[in-house]
């Protein structure tokens, strides 16, 4: 029986890889049986199940939110997303990262820094204090 | 006895200092073990990124994706720069400061403006401090860092590019060379240098779905931001070797220092001795 290598990684961990009858994923334009010996193809993933039918008439399962599918005759390569995307959540996520540049920009004396300096200062002082009377008495 | 009480003071709160640096040390080297994992399980997707890219790249040569050419005219130049949220780990972030400030004094010299984006904390209150552009920035990413967290920046970033705002993207981090050695690195991100594995040679071109344009943008972005995100999971674990370096040697200094104090202390002890024992003497004299 002709098989078809299956790797499916993310970009945080390998998820899966093995010999497969069968692979089965929900392409962007609709769902793809990807069988040994299959002609070169690329396509990017919708949500959803990425089905593995392996040697022994096994099936697995794997939920990808999104991703990559590409096909060589010998080779199926799913690079999945690891979080759910989508335009607008993207949108959102870049304004996080704006407004929190804009936070950092906006208190420029940080209260904690302040705190935290003053707390080493205080240390110091200390230090200085014990040194001093350290001298004093072994002077005498 | 009154010095001799200081000094003994002083002993114990060096060494309760120690007893931090120490546990520090070995929280650290613990976690190295862990952030090598994460970022030996990150490789596979990136290699198989690129092979992915070669073969796009190289079956329509006709077709120029943005971040495959590089620009003349360099108005704007972006930097990602990644950082650690904590201190205590030595020279580490100042090293990469320093490095990329000669670069932007660089840049500027030349009449160039400069952006950043900065991961992690240091890196925010550092940039903050200077006459740069800041165009986003995200913190506390935790010893686990996944990609969601990186997803807004690295948009911010590649928006700008396509829009022209910025003409050039670099990436600054840490590289995790080993233990002992961590390297401040600069790499190019946009334009994407040509790689040796992206001129491999292909007589067949894919099936697209929908469009080679379409599919190539979103690898070309998926790229960029696992390179971004090793980059993060490189400088965690150069965040923890260089902390476990550093409070060894702190740990070593207060040892040394513990041992000093030591000797100042059985001397001052001796010296209250020997004069409370002239003073009986001279006092069983007196009588």
């Amino acid at each position: 029986m002709a098989t078809i290598r299956c790797d499916i990684v993310s970009a945080e961990e390998e998820i899966f890889h093995g010999q497969a009858q069968m692979v089965i994923a929900t392409g962007e334009m609709g769902e793809l049986g990807i069988a040994p010996r299959h002609a070169p193809l690329i396509t990017r993933l919708k949500p959803g199940q990425v089905r593995v039918q392996l040697e022994n008439g096994e099936e697995q399962f794997f939920y990808v939110s999104g991703g990559i599918l590409e096909v060589q005759p010998q080779v199926v390569t799913v690079l999945a997303d690891t979080a759910i995307r989508a335009k607008d959540l993207d949108e959102a996520a870049a304004r996080g990262a704006k407004d929190e540049a804009e936070r950092a920009l906006a208190n420029r004396t940080d209260a904690l820094e302040v705190a935290q300096a003053q707390a080493q200062l205080a240390q110091a002082m200390a230090q200085l204090q014990a040194l001093e009377r350290l001298r004093r008495s072994l002077k005498h | 006895m009154a010095g001799a009480r200081e000094i003994r003071t002083k002993i114990k709160s060096v060494a309760n200092t120690r007893k931090v640096t120490r546990a520090l040390e070995m929280v650290s080297a613990s976690k190295i073990r862990k952030a090598q994992d994460l970022m030996k399980a990150s490789r596979p997707y990136a290699r198989l990124m690129r092979q992915v890219i070669g073969h796009i790249a190289h079956a329509n040569v006709e077709f120029q994706h943005p971040f495959l050419v590089a620009r003349k005219d360099v108005k704007r130049v972006g930097y990602v720069v990644v950082s650690t949220d904590r201190g205590l780990c030595g020279g580490l972030n100042s090293n990469m400061f320093r490095k990329l400030l000669v670069e932007i004094r660089g840049w500027q010299d030349k009449g160039v403006e400069v952006d950043v984006v900065c991961i992690g904390q240091k890196a925010t209150q550092f940039f903050r401090r200077l006459k740069v552009n800041m165009l986003g920035s995200v913190t506390h990413l935790g010893e686990k860092p996944q990609i969601a967290q990186l997803i807004g920046v690295i948009k911010v970033v590649l928006d700008a590019y396509t829009e022209g705002r910025i003409d050039r993207l670099h990436l600054a981090y840490n590289d995790f060379v080993n233990t002992m050695t961590q390297k401040a690195t600069v790499d190019t991100l946009l334009p994407l240098p040509p790689s040796p594995e992206l001129e491999t040679a292909h007589a067949w071109d894919y099936i697209y779905e929908p469009d080679a344009a379409a599919v190539l943008e979103h690898v070309l972005t998926r790229y960029i931001e696992s390179l971004v995100y090793q980059s993060v999971l490189e400088n965690l674990a150069s965040e923890h070797a260089a902390r476990m370096v550093a409070m060894k040697s702190a740990s070593d200094n207060a040892t040394k220092a513990i041992g000093s104090l030591t000797l100042v202390y059985n001397k001052a002890r001796q010296a209250a001795i020997t004069q409370e024992i002239s003073e009986i003497v001279g006092g069983a004299a007196a009588v």
